[in-house]
């Protein structure tokens, strides 16, 4: 498998470049960086290249560099952590519902469906709404949200695995619903579920990243990508620097996953290969 | 019913209740005590929905906090402007997206399908509010040659050739992702339809090659493609929250964001509410298409 994978070099270079991407946000506070917070009014709006920055300041004269370094922390780990929150409650719902019939699935369905009838963003605005602007909102927001795709990915396998003669022999066998789930299907969602959530960290990104540019997320001075590019954007005919880094850091880090998503996808559900 | 429950509830979602978010925690007890009774928040929350909901079918969306206003004739004027921008980058994204699909399927492996594969995956990629400002930076900053922001211009506007010149930005800005997602569907169903045997047949017949794909090919492939297009539409309708920000287009996205900031929640409640409503209506419109698109379709 990591052979056919090899074999995909732009994949590989989107691994790496997430590898580098996450390598540089855990080591943040280890680098020879300067403070990402550290006011310097006198070096504000420095270009590119200047002595002390290599990438300029932004309208406070903070380095760009380091805030770019430490946004990089709080926006792969709001993104992971939403992707992770919203599979975890998909997983758990979408089993229940597969599984058992009767209720238990009409209530989870019903409730998947209404949330699917909301544009994805509107909804997790209206949320944020009610639980106050905040990074740790936004993201509750967003799992919320998130979390009917997984939802309905589960329940498909499941309803097509428990009618299949293992699952009725394990049944025939005196085994509790427990120990048939854990052992018989639980495992067959793991390629569809590694596959959709390697594709979901991009949106989630995306997602924290809007929220934040809306005021609605992370809340200053905390650096991340997308309250850079918002608190930027007033200084763009300045220097447009200060908007386009944080946002071409978004955009490569989503293509990237993207770009490994879609090869795993390849790799794990040959039958869904893209033409 | 679902999508009010749902609007209804967000607003209970937090720690407190509506009135001490909107009052703050410099409010007095007695000032909280008031809100509640006013709001009718000292009831059960089933009364507090069927007494809301009630209102809203007569057409009361309640009064906007913020702007001392009826908030239904403010979100209706506002979500005119979201309308316009939604609608124009639907058609931009359908079209486009339909024509370098149908391109791309007919010339499979050319620099066409090639730049296609490579721009839709962009798409997918690019956070739709940085592709706004990098469009407004070139060809409002850079170029000059359209407005920054905006739906009219403050002096000697009004016309449509100003809300054209207003709309190009932001409808392209909001169109891209999705005419990226409509190519890439409407090429890969493309080649599977021009696969069937029925295409070979039309060709043998001697049928001209642009009657076979757009008459026989084209027909039998849009109803993946409609999917794809009401989906779009919710993605289009939320999306446009962040699009009316970044060209400060005075929709219904940029009235919810200012009414969350100023905890102005029967504003935020009425935004939410008809936006999702419209989405609501855009996917029945969807369903019922499928029938006139596929005969064998039918809905008893």
């Amino acid at each position: 498998m990591i052979r056919r994978l090899a074999r995909n070099r732009l994949a590989v270079f989107a691994l790496l470049a997430l590898v580098g991407a996450v390598s540089l946000a855990i080591l943040a506070p280890y680098l020879p960086i300067s403070d990402p917070d550290a006011v310097d009014t006198p070096n504000r709006l420095r270009p590119l290249l200047s002595p002390g920055h290599p990438l300029g300041t932004d309208e406070f004269g903070r380095d760009l560099l380091a805030r770019l370094i430490w946004g990089a922390r709080v926006s792969l780990l709001a993104g992971i952590a939403t992707a992770v929150g919203a599979m975890l409650m998909g997983v758990t719902l979408g089993i229940l519902s597969g599984y058992y019939t009767g209720w238990v699935e009409t209530v989870i369905m019903r409730l998947t469906d209404i949330l699917m009838a909301f544009p994805y963003i509107l909804l997790a605005i209206a949320i944020v709404a009610g639980l106050g602007p905040g990074l740790r909102n936004a993201m509750i927001a967003i799992a919320i949200v998130g979390f009917p795709l997984y939802t309905r990915l589960v329940r498909g396998v499941v309803l097509s695995i428990r009618e299949r003669e293992f699952v009725e022999a394990a049944q025939a066998l005196g085994s509790t619903d427990c120990l048939i789930l854990a052992r018989h299907i639980v495992p067959q969602l793991l390629s569809p579920l590694i596959v959709a959530f390697s594709l979901d960290v991009g949106a989630k990104i995306l997602a924290t990243a809007g929220l934040s540019f809306l005021g609605l997320g992370t809340q200053p001075p905390t650096a991340d990508w997308g309250s850079m590019l918002a608190t930027g954007r007033q200084f763009v005919i300045l220097s447009p620097h200060v908007v386009l880094l944080p946002g071409l850091a978004i955009f490569a880090i989503v293509l990237a996953l993207n770009l490994v998503g879609d090869a795993l996808r390849d790799l794990l559900d040959p039958r869904r290969y893209s033409r | 019913m679902g999508v009010s429950i749902v609007v209804f509830m967000v607003l209970h979602l937090s720690p407190g209740d509506p009135a001490e978010i909107m009052l703050g925690s410099a409010a007095t007890k007695e000032d909280l005590a008031r809100l509640r009774l006013e709001m009718g928040l000292t009831e059960p929350l089933h009364v507090q929905y069927v007494r809301w909901i009630g209102r809203v079918l007569h057409g009361d969306l309640g009064r906007s906090l913020w702007m001392k206003r009826p908030v239904l004739g403010e979100v209706l004027h506002r979500f005119k402007a979201t309308l316009i921008l939604a609608a124009s980058a639907l058609v931009l994204s359908t079209l486009g997206g339909m024509a370098l699909g149908v391109l791309s399927a007919t010339r499979p492996d050319s620099i066409l399908d090639r730049t296609s594969m490579v721009a839709s995956l962009f798409g997918a990629s690019m956070p739709v509010f940085w592709l706004g400002i990098v469009l407004m930076v070139v060809f409002s900053l850079w170029l000059g040659w359209l407005p920054a922001s905006g739906m009219w211009a403050p002096y000697g506007g009004g016309d449509l050739r100003d809300l054209v010149a207003h709309l190009v930005l932001p409808a392209v800005t909001l169109a891209a992702a999705s005419m990226t997602i409509i190519a890439r569907l409407t090429r890969s169903t493309m080649l599977e339809v021009l696969g069937q045997d029925y295409i070979r047949t039309a060709r043998a017949k001697g049928l001209v090659e642009g009657r076979v794909v757009v008459r026989h090919g084209l027909k039998n492939a849009l109803i993946p493609i409609v999917t794809v297009v009401g989906v779009q539409v919710g993605y289009l309708l939320g999306g446009a929250v962040l699009t009316e920000t970044v060209f400060a287009w005075p929709g219904v996205g940029t009235l919810m964001v200012q009414g969350i900031l100023a905890r102005d929640f029967p504003l935020v409640q009425g935004c939410v509410l008809v936006v999702a409503l419209g989405f609501v209506l855009v996917n029945l419109a969807v369903d019922l298409l499928y029938a006139y698109l596929d005969p064998r379709i039918r809905y008893d």
